[in-house]
């Protein structure tokens, strides 16, 4: 694999308009990359689902080149409707609109360099990955006091230009003081196998507010994976929502390092998956500061050969007294072939905290499906019925109300 | 000072600190076949068993001492150890009690485990380990009477080699991890229990280790054998004295249990867990595991751990009979620099398995305490289920409690319920109690007493009362 890695960078290379400092920042994270390989399961956050096993599987022959000098045409018809937003498009790789036309232009800047740090420690070998072969990085930055008008939406796409390759993108966001962004990340229905990596960074200022949302619902065949490192300042509130069952594989990681004194951080997901899906979220909060309060709610819907994995963590500094984290996870088996796997875990340090996680796994109950049967519904319906209520929980966890009807008409849940 | 003062003054030591003046046979020093051929060697093993140590031994070059456990401790030299110590005067085995060397009666009844007496009064029989042989065994005639086999293993593997041959290394294969696969190869004495079909033992038998030698590893192997339809309660003990090295105790205990059968293992560990400043202490690093071979058998944990330097055991089940039970119930106390890394693991293989954990983890000084399990519902194990519930109580803001637990259900019929808390006394509960007279010291042993009650339930009474003292004494200095 390195010399592929090697010759795919040197193509790379040739291709866009890197410069020469440029060029040596993203070879050590090639070397880097080299060094460690994709992550496998002797690594402890890799144990349940194997992505380097994935890969080989799935995908023989993964390219690592992209082609950035060339640009796609937009198709509308990937568009949302019925709700006015902000757009980036990112299509094959590449970033090829980002549209603020609703919004004051002199409260948002974006800058754009391909050499941009990683502000933490990373022994990610993906990250490497990314920052090795990813294109211009973007930093949107929102100035303070600035409430964006509409939602950004982030689209991802691809076309059938492209097959088997191995697609980065990197997005770094500044919430200025006291600003507000909602966002979210829409994934397309496109059906070659290819594998995305995903890199966001969020800084978030003192009481700014992010709403960040995930959206993966139409079945595809990429494998992808999302890292999220989110910083947050004084009083700040970041929100995250993952609707994770439509990729093969799709492994969400959030980074959450609650750095100022009542910041808060919510994180919920919803896992519905079939057919030999693989999913998993893993979660890491950091209370860092005294006062700050974190909570969690994943759920997951397995029916036949698919496979979930819940990985939440939370880390409780010895300063961070007064924290209050939450952890909650829960998941239905539909199928015999079906499996949810489980590590909440608590890392504490400091002893007037309130900490706790709870986990349940099971099928559905078979006394509610005799309750609504005997009053008229069908097994099938009854089924539905369980299930629907059971998800409704997570999605009305979402606090924008827009946002919120938009996911359930997506997902097709009853109210 | 007032006599409860006093009291606390002579408590805050480890009053099992002292050590016995006794004439030694120690192996030479260091892991070599040669040491293992004279531990078979001086325990007149037969050529089976030399052969079990040995290929245990070609497995352990292998294999590579895990680390990725939470405490972390520094590089045991396995060349600089003895792996076995025994008195002198046990070269020629006492026939009877009588016969014991009065220093090593004296050592005992230091401990509170006379054993003269015991054998006449409380009907609880007792075998102890001295450092790597077994010095006595209470009882023998009445447990005899029912077919019970109660004994050292080195006497078992001469009387009941047929026994010894089919089930030792079942459970904990010579293939298992680094510890385990070091212990048989080295071990050198332990119980070996065996209850015949449909014999409810009519006592409880019970174990007392204790590592007296310097330099030395204590590396006990306990084997016991519930046959159909029986059941057996069996308590374990352990101190050690007080010394500026760590020590390292690697037991392996196999529990199986037949068809319908019951085992009920206790455990109270007060290792010495060195010196307020973390100097010295045990490193108990032991595996414990129970085989629910047979039909609605079941295996029971209980264990109290309130010494040792580090602590890092998972007593576990693999409940492969149908309608199989496990339960584990857990009080894990550290104070001062003490580390514990300790939980259970629940294997489900068979139908309609069931299995309970609770845990109760304290921590206060600069302790760190973790635990962590395994819940694994194979998909062939229908209509199983779990419940497990750790809790954990923190004292100060020097210590960590942390808790993680794997969670794996392949199986759509089974259900796996885990719950967690982090919290410490609520000051509420402190000034209720203050308010009706008891000093904080009290007040926080009433309730630390009454967080752990659930396990302490499952103690048999003679150790439900030690455990509760313990529970108390360990945490002597904490609150402030």
């Amino acid at each position: 694999m390195s010399e592929q890695l090697q010759s795919d960078f040197e193509k790379l290379v040739k291709t866009s308009k890197f410069s020469n400092e440029e060029i040596q920042f993203k070879k050590n994270f090639l070397n880097n990359f080299i060094e460690k390989g994709f992550p496998n399961r002797k690594q402890e956050d890799w144990k349940f689902l194997d992505i380097s096993q994935i890969i080989k599987k799935s995908i023989s022959d993964l390219s690592f080149f992209n082609d950035y000098s060339q640009s796609n045409k937009i198709d509308p018809s990937i568009f949302i409707d019925g709700l006015e937003h902000n757009k980036i498009i990112f299509i094959n790789g590449r970033i090829e609109k980002i549209d603020f036309n609703f919004e004051d232009q002199k409260k948002i800047e974006i800058i754009d360099e391909a050499k941009n740090d990683i502000s933490f420690d990373n022994e990610n070998s993906l990250i490497d990955l990314n920052s090795a072969f990813t294109d211009k990085v973007f930093k949107i930055l929102i100035k303070k006091n600035y409430t964006l008008k509409k939602p950004l939406i982030i689209y991802h796409s691809t076309n059938d230009k492209i097959k088997s390759t191995n697609i980065n993108l990197r997005l770094d966001f500044d919430l200025g003081e006291n600003s507000c962004l909602k966002l979210i990340d829409y994934f397309g229905n496109s059906t070659a196998k290819n594998f995305i990596n995903i890199f966001y960074n969020f800084n978030l200022e003192k009481d700014s507010i992010l709403k960040n949302y995930k959206i993966d619902k139409f079945r595809n065949n990429n494998l992808r994976y999302s890292f999220n490192n989110i910083e947050q300042g004084h009083n700040s509130v970041s929100e995250t929502f993952i609707l994770s069952a439509g990729s093969d594989y799709f492994k969400n990681e959030i980074n959450c390092n609650l750095n100022g004194e009542y910041s808060s951080a919510f994180i919920n997901g919803i896992f519905s998956l079939k057919e030999n899906q693989q999913h998993e979220i893993r979660t890491t909060i950091n209370h860092l500061v005294e006062n700050t309060k974190s909570h969690q709610l994943i759920k997951s819907v397995l029916g036949k050969n698919s496979k979930s994995a819940y990985q939440g963590r939370i880390f409780v500094n010895s300063k961070a007294q007064k924290t209050d984290g939450y952890q909650l996870s829960k998941a239905i088996l539909l199928d015999e072939t079906s499996e949810f796997n489980a590590k909440p875990e608590l890392e504490i340090y400091a002893d007037d905290v309130k900490c706790s996680h709870g986990s349940a796994s099971g099928s559905l109950d078979e006394n509610s499906i005799f309750y609504l049967m005997s009053r008229g519904l069908n097994y099938q319906q009854s089924k539905e019925l369980l299930i629907n209520g059971f998800l409704m929980d997570v999605v009305e966890k979402i606090t924008d109300l827009e946002i919120k009807n938009l996911i359930i008409n997506i997902f097709g849940l009853k109210q | 000072m007032d006599t409860r003062e006093k009291d606390i003054e002579k408590l805050k030591d480890y009053k099992y600190g002292f050590t016995t003046d006794i004439e030694n046979i120690k192996a030479p020093k260091g892991l070599k076949e040669d040491v293992i051929k004279f531990i078979s060697n001086i325990k007149k093993e037969p050529q089976w068993m030399l052969d079990f140590r040995l290929k245990a031994f070609e497995r352990l070059k292998l294999l590579k001492e895990p680390n990725w456990q939470k405490p972390k401790y520094p590089k045991i030299n396995y060349q600089d150890l003895y792996y076995y110590s025994a008195p002198k005067s046990m070269k020629d085995k006492p026939k009877s009690l009588d016969e014991l060397d009065p220093k090593l009666l004296e050592t005992y009844k230091k401990l509170g485990i006379p054993l003269q007496e015991q054998a006449r009064l409380n009907g609880i029989a007792v075998d102890a380990v001295f450092d790597s042989v077994s010095v006595a065994t209470t009882f023998k005639g009445e447990l005899t009477k029912h077919g019970i086999i109660f004994c050292s293993m080195s006497e078992a593997i001469q009387k009941h080699p047929d026994l010894v041959k089919k089930y030792l290394g079942t459970v904990i294969p010579v293939t298992d991890h680094f510890f385990a696969t070091l212990n048989s190869a080295v071990f050198t004495d332990g119980s070996f229990v065996y209850i015949p079909e449909g014999v409810k033992c009519p006592m409880e038998l019970s174990t007392y280790f204790r590592i007296n030698a310097s330099e030395t590893g204590q590396f006990e192997r306990t084997l016991i054998i519930a046959d159909k339809g029986s059941y057996v309660s069996y308590l374990e003990g352990c101190t050690a004295p007080m010394r500026d090295e760590n020590q390292l105790h690697a037991a392996n205990v196999e529990l199986i249990a037949l068809d319908d059968a019951e085992i009920k293992y206790s455990t109270v560990q007060n290792w010495y867990p060195g010196d307020e400043n973390g100097k010295g202490g045990i490193y108990n690093f032991v595996t414990k595991r129970g085989l629910c071979k047979g039909k609605n058998s079941k295996i029971s944990w209980t264990q109290v751990e309130t010494g040792s330097a580090i602590t890092w055991k998972y007593p576990s089940c693999i409940l492969k009979g149908d309608n199989s039970i496990g339960e584990f119930y857990s009080i894990a106390i550290t104070n001062n620099h003490q580390k514990a890394d300790t939980g259970t693991k629940m294997i489900h293989l068979g139908k309609n398995t069931k299995s309970k954990i609770i845990s109760k983890g304290i921590s206060a000084g600069f302790s760190d305490m973790t635990y962590r399990g395994l819940v694994d519902i194979n998909s062939k194990a229908k209509n199983s289920s779990n419940y497990t519930q750790c809790d954990s109580l923190l004292m100060g803001n020097k210590c960590g409690a942390h808790t993680v637990p794997y969670i794996k259900n392949k199986n759509f019929d089974s259900n796996i319920a885990h719950e967690a808390t982090t919290s410490k006394i609520s000051e509420e509960q402190l000034h209720y109690c203050q308010q009706r007279g008891l000093n904080p010291e009290e007040a926080v042993g009433l309730i630390v007493n009454g967080f752990c009650k659930e396990v302490l339930q499952q103690l048999p009474m003679e150790f439900a009362v030690e455990a509760q003292k313990l529970v108390g004494i360990s945490l002597e200095g904490s609150v402030g």
